[in-house]
């Protein structure tokens, strides 16, 4: 079973990605077990994935929190995509979720993000982190959770910025 | 001037650490060229032509003499002895090995100076107005604003990865010195009816390949909530900002494409969810960040009397008077003055300084300015809180460093960028040109007769020269191979900020100091006693220009 960091720790993912349909997301048969569908999927059989509770939903880069919106609160897990580790769209997206959908699921980061990211995507709110490249060694890459440990500014983890927290 | 408690100290030493580790790990092949490219950007490490380039921050230009004199010993000891004053009054090292680079940061943190965020698509160093807290027309003392968002842009984990770069430029005067109608966002402080203090808001200005001057979205917002709408505006930039094509990646495009009302609707909406946020300052906040731009302690001065003896010291030496009037401006308080170092003499690359001049500055600064100094956006250094008293000793002392070039503000004060000499992405060459400009125009007399006249040099359209707002713009330009030269006109970067024409075909290297000339001579054919360039110009409009240039030799 494929490996994952989660907060803070390496465990086996239990869930499996469903890529993009071409066309159709509504034809699209979703096995049993946990999945992460695409968005588009959940939008399409959203009425008859309510009910399941090991249904995920993973967001691309060009689509937005505000599609998934309330329905986040509902699920387990949504996932962030990197097509390539330059797009940082996800960065906003995580956020949102977090703060302006108060998702407070799995908040999983996949596809091409690099492990100098994962520290601005913890604070981001993103607790789980699946590289596309399975072969990056795990432990190596869980070091960049802890490169810093002072922040300036207001995040999911740390809601008072820094300028609040030095006066106090 | 800011000082960094252990905060600043813990997260600046834990950056340095983690690029150490970043470049360990590229150069044992475990992290790929494509990965640490964006890392070493953030960390201000360009590759170059020749080498790498090192970007260090200024942070809205200040630095103390302590940092001055570091810098100076890091151009020494891992670079070829000098460096560069950049247009966003930054510090860069054409000379660095990349192998060092990790020790010159350790070096620079002990000093609290880094190279965070001085390139890559982020937000930038914050610029601001090289006499902040001692201009006569200063309305609110930008600095502890700047310190405030200087902090909430660095490391920022949401907006380390943006479509493209991002700069902000703040200003607190009425007299607009820090260009902020062409940066992403600019920022003017201003105070309401009610003597509140806030920002207007100035959104997708800049230059490079497409000039751009900003959109004001906001007339006034109020200052404590600076943080969450600018939060907003860069998340509304971070998700709808374009991806696909670099060149369309600036926020102005976005700006552009949406309209700025839509633009500014949008930022409207994000701003209202967050609003009063934690992010949210408080007075209290803004009292903390001011505590550290407090007066330097100013002697009482009789200004009269120190006016009639500096009368009789210029009366007395022409050479001093011509450096009062151009490089020495007034001061908010009696018997003070901001002087500005010249690093345009003829013959040097615009903006170049050694570690000898560095360390000269230092000392000056320590004997005249209150162990401080300031960078500027048109790649000179000031020092901002000299007594008039001493002006005639810290004036002979600048000649004999090479730096007392009585040429602020004319056409031989030019901005200039590295140019073809050391950029990979220039079309042509820079500073050669800027050389043979100053050589036509050496005679210092009758280029002050020209008055307040700047001449901007790029080396290729990304504009690091600022060619789009000098008063006369020059482009470098490939021909099949061949470097040649447009030239434009009209540009303008202060208050009524404007873009400038371009005037006909390109011309060689070799040309170019006649036509200058010739754009020169059509300027005093036509003046008006009270003209500047920019006035003359505005009048006439191009054509007279165009004809002198492009007259067939009869
Ligand atoms: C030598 C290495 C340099 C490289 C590779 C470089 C690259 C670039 C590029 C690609 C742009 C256009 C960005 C865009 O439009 O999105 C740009 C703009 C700019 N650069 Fe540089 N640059 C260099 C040096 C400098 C220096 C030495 C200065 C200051 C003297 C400088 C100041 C600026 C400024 C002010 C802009 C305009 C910002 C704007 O587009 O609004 N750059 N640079
Ligand atoms: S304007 Fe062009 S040539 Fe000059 S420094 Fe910028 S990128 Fe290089």
């Amino acid at each position: 079973m494929p490996k994952l960091v989660k907060d803070g720790a390496i465990t086996e993912d239990q869930w499996t990605l469903l890529d993009k349909p071409d066309d159709s997301p509504e034809a699209v048969v979703i096995p049993a077990g946990c999945v992460i569908v695409p968005l588009s999927v959940w939008q399409a059989q959203k009425d008859s994935l309510t009910h399941r509770s090991d249904i995920g939903v993973w967001i691309d880069s060009d689509e937005s929190a505000f599609d998934l919106g309330e329905d986040a609160s509902t699920l387990p897990l949504v996932a962030v995509n990197f097509p390539g580790f330059m797009d940082g769209r996800a960065f906003s997206t995580a956020r949102l979720l977090r703060e302006r959908f108060h998702f407070g699921g799995e908040l999983r980061a996949i596809g091409a993000f690099i492990r100098d990211q994962m520290g601005y995507l913890s604070r981001c709110g993103v607790n789980a982190f699946q590289f596309e490249d399975e072969s990056i060694d795990l432990t190596e890459a869980m070091k960049s959770l802890n490169d810093f440990t002072e922040y300036y500014q207001a995040s999911v983890n740390q809601p008072q910025p820094l300028f609040r927290r030095r006066s106090a | 001037m800011y000082i960094y408690d252990k905060y600043d100290h813990d997260i600046l030493s834990q950056r340095v650490a983690q690029f150490r580790d970043q470049t360990r790990r590229y150069l044992d092949g475990s992290l790929s060229e494509a990965e640490f490219l964006p890392l070493r950007l953030q960390n201000g490490l360009y590759v170059q032509r020749l080498a790498p380039m090192l970007r260090i921050n200024v942070p809205y230009g200040m630095l103390n003499t302590t940092q001055l004199r570091r810098l100076a010993r890091i151009a020494r000891d891992y670079d070829k002895g000098y460096c560069h004053v950049s247009t966003r009054q930054n510090i860069q090292y054409n000379w660095p090995d990349l192998e060092q680079v990790p020790d010159i940061l350790a070096e620079l943190a002990e000093v609290e100076m880094h190279g965070t965020q001085s390139s890559g698509n982020c937000i930038r160093n914050i610029t601001s107005d090289q006499f902040a807290g001692t201009a006569p027309d200063e309305v609110v003392d930008p600095r502890p604003y700047c310190e405030i968002i200087r902090q909430w842009s660095s490391f920022h984990p949401e907006f380390a990865f943006l479509p493209r770069k991002f700069k902000i430029a703040i200003s607190g005067s009425e007299l607009d010195r820090a260009a902020i109608q062409v940066h992403d966002i600019g920022l003017q402080l201003v105070t309401d009816n009610n003597g509140e203090i806030g920002f207007k808001v100035i959104v997708g200005g800049g230059l490079g390949r497409t000039p751009v001057i900003g959109s004001v979205i906001r007339e006034f917002l109020p200052r404590l909530e600076v943080l969450n709408y600018l939060e907003a505006i860069l998340r509304v930039y971070n998700l709808h900002g374009r991806r696909d094509n670099k060149f369309k990646a600036r926020i102005k495009i976005l700006v552009r494409a949406m309209g700025a009302d839509v633009f500014a609707e949008a930022v409207e909406q994000e701003w209202q969810q967050i609003k009063e946020s934690p992010s949210t300052l408080r007075d209290e906040d803004f009292d903390n960040a001011k505590a550290f731009f407090t007066e330097p302690a100013y002697e009482t001065l009789n200004d009269d009397a120190v006016q009639t003896a500096l009368e009789q010291q210029s009366a007395d030496n022409r050479a001093f008077s011509k450096w009062l009037e151009r490089n020495v401006r007034p001061h908010k308080v009696a018997g003070y003055a901001a002087v500005t170092l010249s690093l345009k003499p003829t013959g040097i690359a615009p903006g170049d300084i050694t570690d000898g001049q560095l360390e000269v500055i230092a000392d000056l600064a320590d004997q005249y300015s209150f162990s401080e100094v300031r960078t500027t956006h048109e790649q000179n250094m000031v020092l901002a809180d000299v007594k008039k008293s001493d002006l005639f000793a810290l004036w002979e002392a600048a000649r004999s460093a090479g730096f007392a070039t009585p040429n602020i503000g004319t056409l031989t004060d030019i901005i200039c960028c590295p140019g073809g000499d050391f950029c990979s992405l220039a079309n042509a060459k820079s500073i050669p040109i800027a050389e043979a400009i100053q050589r036509q125009f050496s005679d210092l007399d009758y280029v002050y007769d020209l008055g307040d006249l700047d001449l901007n040099i790029s080396g290729c359209m990304n504009a690091c020269g600022h060619h789009h707002v000098g008063h006369i713009g020059i482009l470098g330009v490939d021909k099949k191979g061949q470097e040649f030269y447009q030239v434009m006109l009209g540009g303008n970067a202060g208050n009524n900020a404007s873009l400038a024409k371009v005037l006909g075909p390109a011309f060689g290297a070799d040309d170019m100091p006649q036509v200058v000339q010739k754009v020169v001579d059509v300027f005093l054919e036509n003046r008006t006693e009270e003209e500047l360039f920019i006035d003359t110009y505005q009048r006439i409009g191009i054509t007279p220009f165009k004809e002198r240039v492009y007259a067939k030799a009869s």
